[in-house]
C-alpha cells in the first residue's frame, strides 16, 4: 500500500489517489500549426522512465486537487509531493 | 532417447546431476547476423523461427537476468485468439494455430490444454457487446460461440447463483479453441530447438550501451563485452522503453505491473479458462491444481515487478463475487510482472525510428498467447526488413496517423 502525502490534506492511502500522468506535458499549439508528428509525441509518446520520474497525481476520494509527485517507479518510493503551483521539483535521472 | 523412464532411473543413481543440458552457455562471439535482446518467450522464438524459416543460424539471444525469467514466467498462461479487428484475429489466431503444432514441433511438451474458455456477461448490454464480438469472431474465421445463461452454469457450475448477487451471470461467450499452456515448457522448448539449430543462447549479459556508426546502430555494449550486428531486435516487453532511450528514442508505451495469484490446490473444481466482463478477473486450474487467478493492473507505471494490497483485495473480491465458495481458499502466492501496455492494446512489430534496430513490443498484457506468432513475424521483418503479411497493420506510424487497432474498447480488455 502506497502512502501519499497529499499537499492539501495529508498523509493518506493510496486508493484515495488516481495517477495522471508524467510531467511537464505541454499541449502544442495553435492546433492548425501542430504536425502529426507532434500531436502523436504529445498523445501517445512517453520517458516512461525505470528510476524517478515526475508526475501528476489527482486527489480523486479526497479534496479532488492535482498535485505533483516524484516518485521512483523501481521502488515504489515517493520522494516529495508539491502543489501543481509549487517550482518544478528537480528530478536527476 | 534422452528422456525415458530408464534415463529417469539411471540419473537417480546420480542424484539428478548428470542430465544433459537442453541448450549450450556459449561465450559471446563478436559479431552475429542478428541479435536479439530479450531471452524471454517472444525472443527465443523470434531466433528460433529466423534460424528454422529463413536460415538465418547466426543469432544470439542476450538475456540480462535468466531465461524466461520475466513476464514468460510471470503470466497466468491463458492462450486464446478471440480478438476483434481482423487484424488482430490474423496475428493471434495465427498465434494459437502455431501453439497447437508447438509441442510436436519443439519436441518439447508445451502442455497446450485447449480446454475452453468464457467471457461472462453480466447484463443486457454486456450480451449484446458479446453477440457483436462473436459475429466479429466468426467473420475473421475464428472460433467462438455464444451461451445461454443455463450453458454457461452447465459448464461453471460453481459460479454464483444468489439472486441477490451483484453481478449476476447472464451468458458467455465461449472459444473452445482457447485454453492454458505451461509457461516455462515453451521458452525452454524454443531454447533448445533454437540452440540446436545454432543460435546462441546468453544468459545474465545485459544490454547497457548501443554502438553507432554514423545514423546507424551496428552493435551493443553488454556485460559480456561488445557485440555486432547489423540488425537488433528488441523483444523486452516492460523494458522497451529503457531499451528505446539508450538507443535514442520514445515510445508510445507505459510500464505497469500486472499482478496474479496462486491459491492452494484443489481437485477439480474448474474445467475451462473464465473472465468476467464486470470485474475484469480471470481465471484458470493449472494441471497441479491451484487456481490461477489475475485481474487489473496497478494503475500507475512500475518497473517493481510486485504489485500492491489495493489491486488485490479488488481483484479478490471480483473473484468472490463470481465464486463465492472459493471463499476458503488460501492465496498460496502472488507476483507481478512489468508489462508494456500501449493506448490501443495491441503490439508493435515494426522497425524503429533508429536504423539497424527492430521493435516487437506493445503487447501489453497479453504477450504469452502471443508468443509463437510475434516472433513468427517479428522473425520475419529481421530477415526480409518487411512486416509480414499478418503485420502491415502493427507499425509505430499508427500513433501518428490515427490508424490504430483499438483492441482496447473493442475486445473487452479490462486494462
Amino acid at each position: 500500500m502506497l502512502q501519499f502525502e497529499c499537499p492539501y490534506c495529508g498523509r493518506r492511502d493510496e486508493p484515495e489517489f488516481r495517477w495522471g500522468g508524467e510531467v511537464p506535458l505541454v499541449r502544442p499549439g495553435p492546433p492548425q500549426l501542430v504536425s502529426e508528428g507532434d500531436w502523436a509525441a504529445y498523445l501517445f509518446f512517453r520517458d516512461n522512465p525505470k528510476g524517478l520520474v515526475r508526475e501528476r497525481w489527482l486527489h480523486a476520494l479526497g479534496c479532488r486537487q492535482w498535485f505533483v509527485v516524484v516518485r521512483n517507479t523501481v521502488t515504489h518510493e515517493i520522494c516529495s509531493t508539491s502543489r501543481i503551483s509549487d517550482p518544478t521539483p528537480e528530478v536527476r535521472a | 532417447m534422452r528422456f525415458s523412464a530408464f534415463a529417469l532411473a539411471r540419473n537417480a543413481l546420480t542424484f539428478h546431476e548428470q542430465w544433459p543440458k537442453l541448450w549450450r552457455s556459449p561465450r559471446p562471439q563478436s559479431k552475429y547476423d542478428v541479435i536479439v535482446v530479450g531471452g524471454g518467450g517472444h525472443g527465443l522464438a523470434t531466433a528460433y523461427y529466423l534460424a528454422r524459416e529463413h536460415g538465418i543460424r547466426r543469432v544470439a539471444v542476450l538475456e540480462k537476468g535468466w531465461l524466461g525469467g520475466g513476464n514468460t514466467g510471470r503470466n497466468t498462461t491463458i492462450v486464446r485468439s478471440n480478438y476483434f479487428y481482423p487484424e488482430s484475429a490474423g496475428l493471434y489466431d495465427l498465434s494459437l494455430r502455431l501453439y497447437e503444432g508447438l509441442s510436436r514441433q519443439l519436441g518439447f511438451n508445451v502442455m497446450l490444454s485447449q480446454r475452453g474458455m468464457i467471457t461472462l456477461g453480466h447484463s443486457t448490454h454486456q450480451l449484446e457487446m458479446l453477440s457483436r464480438w462473436a459475429n466479429a469472431l466468426n467473420l475473421n474465421g475464428v472460433d467462438g460461440e455464444l451461451l445461454t445463461e443455463a450453458q454457461v452454469r452447465e459448464w461453471l457450475p460453481l459460479l454464483n447463483e444468489s439472486t441477490t448477487a451483484r453481478y449476476p451471470v447472464r451468458g458467455g461467450l465461449l472459444q473452445r479453441r482457447a485454453g492454458i499452456a505451461r509457461h516455462d515448457a515453451v521458452a525452454w522448448g524454443y531454447a533448445r530447438a533454437a540452440d540446436a539449430l545454432g543460435v546462441d543462447i546468453i544468459q545474465n549479459c545485459e544490454v547497457t550501451a548501443f554502438l553507432r556508426d554514423r545514423d546507424r546502430i551496428v552493435g551493443v555494449e553488454t556485460t559480456q563485452g561488445i557485440i555486432r550486428a547489423p540488425k537488433i531486435g528488441l523483444a523486452v516487453a516492460g523494458h522497451s522503453s529503457v531499451l528505446a532511450g539508450k538507443a535514442g528514442f520514445r515510445l508510445p508505451v507505459t510500464s505497469y505491473a500486472l499482478q496474479a495469484f496462486v491459491t492452494e490446490p484443489v481437485k477439480p473444481v474448474l474445467k475451462c479458462v473464465a473472465l468476467s466482463m464486470a470485474t475484469g478477473v480471470y481465471l484458470s486450474q493449472s494441471d497441479k491444481g491451484e487456481l490461477v487467478v489475475g485481474g487489473a493492473l496497478d494503475l500507475y507505471p512500475s518497473y517493481a515487478q510486485r504489485g500492491n494490497l489495493p489491486t488485490l483485495q479488488g481483484v479478490v473480491a471480483g473473484l468472490m463475487e463470481l465464486f463465492p465458495c472459493f471463499s476458503r481458499l488460501r492465496m498460496l502466492r502472488q507476483w507481478a510482472g512489468v508489462v508494456d501496455v500501449v493506448h490501443d492494446s495491441s503490439p508493435i512489430i515494426d522497425a524503429a525510428p533508429v536504423k539497424g534496430v527492430y521493435l516487437n513490443c506493445g503487447w501489453g498484457t497479453g504477450g504469452f498467447k502471443a508468443i509463437p506468432g510475434g516472433g513468427f513475424v517479428f522473425a520475419h521483418l529481421l530477415a526480409t526488413g518487411r512486416p509480414h503479411s499478418l503485420a502491415t497493420g502493427f507499425t509505430l506510424k499508427r500513433f501518428t496517423s490515427g490508424a490504430l487497432i483499438d483492441e482496447a474498447s473493442a475486445a473487452g480488455i479490462s486494462h
